[in-house]
């Protein structure tokens, strides 16, 4: 990776470095018997391992002068493995804690190893370490392939990359040592989120400056997506993030909301993290890998367009449909609700043109499991926006809020949306990046496809029928009047469920795995034919360049 | 002034409104202005072709 730096940017990386090593060394002695002392120690050996990893690299020979005839793939490359390497750890604790439900005693007596600790272990690495790590990566590629202009900076991308995989680091080690701001998907601590805050600006500007740089006149409308998913995700972590640490060597702070406010500002968040983080940027990927692969135009660019809007225009309102039936006023639950059914227009619009640019090239669909992953995943974005529309009408909600439902939900969008298109677009990638006419086993993609699908499957059902049995038993009345069913009958009812629910993630992971194994396979089938190329009696004279 | 009830309601119903019309409007406008189609579908052709390397 650092073959594509000078040896001025090599020095310039080393000093960054030293000095975050210096912020980790400060804070580690600071922060004393507070938790905070530990990640200022990890902070210090990321940076320090970072900075040998520089080292033993630096005096590689240097790139050509002029770096702009090309794409800047090494961040994408990396961007891709980090994903992959993040969908494992996240998916295993995933699994780890569905087996956790199935069996409460399996926290060995650790605080580590309780439910509260891992369940959001996994829900930051699938989240932001797979699903971040993938859109980062596949952003820099599509902006750099749509705009036809190389990436607007060297360092920047990989500064972008390494200080998004150091939050990750830094949030999901927080949880096991009981950091947390208890706040759903911005559980890490403020200075977390400052660091990220510095990281995603960098990430912002990166791609306005390649997007100013741009040769083709129009931006794609794929770019709009990314940049919505940017931007906004920007201002929903710093609004909810707004915090005041007991003290700077201190973990622990107190948010500047309190109250309903508070609760209605997290789902403001939480909401339009679904819709920008796991949406907007998701659907700038459709539609640059789906019309990509299936080697046809989209159906109708127009409808792209309203749907941007629409989407982005829509969603910010939806948050308070979590907050139905609480202290929060009538008509701002009736609000959200009303912008969640609304939703619906765009939603389908985007899903309905994925399908519309499929048609036609339903033998590709057929033969090609890359597309099929893509096309699967414009099906459940279809069935799982229907579902949250539905859900967000009051009375439905009543059904559904506080049960397993709506984790059937969540996981028929993660695992049925974003999950398969990421596996579609990084398998679409991978044998671009690595100059490989296909993958190393398209038939392990063949394999990963049907396991992933099973999975998903087995899980969502699941969780539907868990989530609606224990939605009816807690509204079921005897003749006097009071509750048919204790809650601890409701979670003997859902046991067999949560099996089977393990078992369906078990599925995915296996999948994952494979897609792991196959990627592995395809990088390294590149480098034995770069040697091979490389094994010629006698080297071609030097051609110049640029006659 | 304090924001009480009535006034958010009021807000909603008249600026709220107008101005979600409005860029719904300016929307359909951009995206069915008759020009504007043949850059649309230049756009939505050409990226299935852009594995050359940057253009110069």
């Amino acid at each position: 990776m650092l073959s594509e730096l000078t040896s001025g940017q090599r020095q310039a990386a080393l000093i960054f470095l030293a000095l975050v090593a210096c912020v980790g060394l400060f804070v580690a002695g600071f922060g004393g018997a507070d938790p905070i002392a530990a990640h200022g120690w990890l902070v210090l050996g990321v940076a320090l391992i970072s900075a040998f990893a520089v080292l033993t690299r630096f005096h590689d020979p240097e790139p050509v002068a002029d770096r702009s005839g090309s794409y800047y793939d090494a961040p994408v490359k990396a961007g891709i493995i980090l994903a992959m390497v993040w969908a494992v750890l996240a998916m295993f604790v995933g699994d780890w804690v569905a087996w956790l439900l199935v069996d409460p005693e399996l926290t060995f007596s650790e605080p580590w190893a309780s439910f509260g600790r891992l369940r959001p272990v996994h829900t930051t690495g699938v989240i932001f370490g797979f699903g971040g790590n993938a859109l980062i990566a596949t952003s820099f590629y599509v902006v750099q392939r749509t705009c036809r202009v190389r990436l607007a900076g060297h360092l920047s991308p990989l500064f972008v990359l390494w200080g998004y995989n150091l939050f990750c680091l830094l949030a999901v080690t927080g949880y096991l040592w009981g950091i947390n701001q208890s706040k759903e998907y911005a559980e890490p601590e403020w200075y977390a989120d400052l660091w990220l805050v510095i990281v995603w600006v960098a990430y912002f500007v990166l791609y306005l400056r390649t997007l100013a740089r741009r040769k083709e006149p129009h931006i794609y409308v794929a770019n709009w997506y990314y940049l919505a998913f940017i931007l906004v995700v920007a201002v929903l972590h710093i609004v909810n993030g707004l915090a005041l640490p007991l003290s700077w060597a201190q973990a622990k702070s107190y948010s500047l909301f309190s109250g309903v406010q508070d609760a209605m500002t997290q789902w403001w968040y939480g909401h339009n993290a679904v819709a920008f983080f796991l949406t907007a940027g998701f659907l700038g990927m459709l539609y640059y890998y789906l019309p990509k692969r299936a080697e046809r135009p989209i159906y109708s660019y127009r409808l792209s367009i309203i749907s941007f809007w629409g989407i982005t225009f829509f969603y910010m309102w939806a948050g308070s449909h979590h907050l139905h039936y609480t202290a929060l006023p009538q008509w701002v639950q009736t609000l959200g609700m009303t912008f969640s059914v609304m939703l619906l227009v765009p939603s389908w619009a985007s899903a309905g043109n994925a399908l519309m640019t499929l048609n036609g090239a339903w033998h590709k669909v057929r033969d090609d499991a890359t597309l099929r992953f893509m096309f699967v995943a414009a099906v459940f974005y279809g069935l799982s926006t229907f579902e949250g529309s539905f859900m967000a009408i009051r009375p439905v909600n009543a059904l559904s809020h506080y049960t397993d439902w709506t984790v059937g939900h969540v996981h028929a969008g993660a695992l049925g949306w974003v999950a398969m298109i990421t596996f579609g677009a990084i398998y679409a990638s991978v044998p671009w990046l690595w100059k490989q006419k296909t993958m190393w086993s398209p038939r392990l993609v063949e394999v990963h496809f049907w396991l992933a699908l099973a999975g998903t499957l087995i899980y969502v059902f699941a969780m539907w029928n868990s989530g609606i049995i224990q939605g009816l038993m807690w509204r079921t009345y005897n003749e006097s009047g009071t509750l048919a069913y204790s809650f601890v009958d409701s979670l003997e009812a859902m046991h067999p469920y949560y099996i089977a629910r393990a078992v369906g993630g078990l599925f995915f992971l296996v999948g994952t795995l494979v897609g792991c194994y196959n990627i592995w396979m395809t990088i390294r089938a590149s480098r034995a034919a770069a040697v091979l190329e490389g094994d010629h009696p006698a080297p071609r004279p030097a051609l110049e360049t640029g006659s | 002034m304090t924001v009480d009830h009535n006034t958010l309601v009021y807000a909603a119903k008249t600026v709220g409104l107008f101005y979600l019309l409005a860029m719904s409007l300016a929307v359909l406008i951009y995206v069915f202005w008759p020009r504007n189609k043949q850059r649309f579908d230049a756009a939505a052709r050409a990226i299935l072709d852009d594995e050359d390397g940057p253009w110069r």
